[in-house]
């Protein structure tokens, strides 16, 4: 029941991104223009130091990921879908669950192009260990995400949740970044440090683990009125 | 907590005039001569800003799950705290800094912390004061992730500095002369601190109590 739940919140989602691809095609372009605006500040004579693609690439995905659930929440909010969606007699962690799901899944959309592109302006090697590559970007996501969720869902009733939302998610989400860029930056190296890599994707899961069971445990009282 | 308050406020009073004065009578640490000395009200704000940070996140969460408006007010009290020990505290901290190392700011996982929490609960403040109706309950949210990513927070930055260590090492006190006078200070110091964090906690609550009162009565008058 309760994965049955989230999973139809996903599907929705899903759904009615796919009619329009509205929210994928516009955050994957707000995610280009960042790695175009950063590389002005970074590159010189056609090079970027050593080490920046990874802070490109982090700072890439958390400005389109706020974005990304800016919009999400702005549909609901629009068509005053997310009372319908918390009135109907489900349990409220699924619901988050099924929006968390929807909000990683855009992102991950978003890496997909996102990835390889900086691999290509930067020269970086960013596949040189594509399994723990995934799994970085994985959890980083899923960490970003599930207090992105959180946060955007209770800011739909504030009137300044546009500027709000920024403001509390990224001190809160600091150590995913720290951890992305860290970890990231250990794949580009050369040689591949894996162990330094493994150490951050400790971190990175340690922070889910922590930060899913709390946006589940607060989703309830939060969004009662 | 009503009826010693005032003898707290006065006992409080007494040990921060000292406080100076035994700070003085403590020897030069021997590396760092004078500057060391704001070492004791630096340590001690970090205790404070301990303190608040965990009185502000349980109390959030006490105030999300039970609605208890005691809990909400020390959440307010907390928080605010928490920037005012954050921003003495590195102050103080850059001051050191300067003179230990020649810089001001060496994004050490301890400074990178301050200036992290210093955001969250600016943050919470923020949000509590422009967040528009229900506002209450975003602000305990930032008050119980702003408690739990602070241990991330330093591992992040400690493991970020560490792993390549650049310029600067992190100095650790030298205790061997006259270190238990220097000890014994630096708790002085940490408890006057706490005794502060408390007081000011207490008034802090009290003053939102009554701003919630005068609210209700100005509310009560245009009815009449």
């Amino acid at each position: 029941m309760f994965f049955r739940t989230a999973l139809l919140v996903l599907r929705k989602d899903v759904a009615i991104e796919l009619r329009s691809y509205e929210i994928v095609s516009t955050t994957v372009f707000f995610a280009l223009s960042c790695v175009a605006i950063l590389s002005f500040a970074f590159v010189n004579e056609g090079q970027a130091p050593e080490g920046t693609a990874a802070g490109i690439l982090w700072i890439a995905i958390a400005f389109s990921g706020t974005l990304a659930l800016g919009r999400t929440f702005e549909r609901e909010r629009y068509g005053e879908t997310l009372k319908a969606l918390l009135l109907a007699p489900a349990p409220r962690p699924a619901i988050y669950l099924g929006k968390m799901l929807g909000i990683v899944a855009l992102m991950l959309a978003t890496e997909i192009v996102l990835v390889p592109m900086v691999n290509f302006l930067f020269a970086a090697s960013l596949f040189a260990r594509p399994g723990l590559l995934v799994v970085i970007l994985l959890l980083g996501t899923v960490g970003y995400a599930s207090v992105g969720t959180l946060f955007a869902a209770m800011l739909v009733r504030a009137r300044t949740r546009d500027v709000m939302l920024p403001i509390l998610l990224y001190p809160i989400t600091v150590p995913v970044i720290i951890a992305g860029v860290r970890g990231t930056s250990a794949l580009i190296a050369s040689p591949v440090d894996d162990a330094v890599a493994q150490l951050w994707i400790s971190l990175l899961a340690f922070f889910d683990v922590v930060f899913v069971t709390l946006a589940l445990w607060t989703f309830e009282p939060l969004m009662t009125e | 907590m009503r009826k010693a308050f005032v003898p707290l406020v006065v006992l409080g009073a007494a040990m921060f005039a000292y406080a100076p004065v035994a700070i003085a009578h403590t020897p030069y640490e021997s590396t760092m001569l004078l500057i060391q000395k704001v070492f004791y009200f630096h340590l001690a704000a970090w205790a404070g800003l301990g303190l608040a940070i965990s009185v502000c996140g349980i109390a959030s969460a006490i105030y999300l799950f039970n609605g208890s408006k005691v809990a909400d007010r020390l959440g307010v009290a907390g928080a605010e705290l928490v920037v005012v020990f954050c921003t003495f505290g590195m102050i103080s901290g850059s001051l050191w800094a300067r003179k230990a190392w020649g810089i001001w700011w060496g994004w050490d996982p301890k400074l990178t912390m301050a200036f992290i929490i210093d955001l969250v609960f600016v943050g919470y403040i923020l949000v509590r004061r422009f967040g528009g109706p229900g506002a209450e309950k975003l602000a305990a949210a930032m008050g119980i992730f702003g408690l739990a990513t602070t241990p991330f927070i330093y591992k992040a930055a400690d493991w970020w500095r560490t792993i390549h260590p650049q310029t600067s090492v992190m100095k650790t006190l030298s205790n061997t002369e006259g270190g238990a006078i220097m000890w014994s200070t630096v708790w002085f110091c940490i408890v006057t601190f706490l005794l502060l964090t408390v007081l000011v906690l207490a008034a802090r609550t009290r003053l939102e109590r009554l701003k919630t009162r005068l609210d209700e009565l100005y509310l009560a008058a245009e009815d009449l």
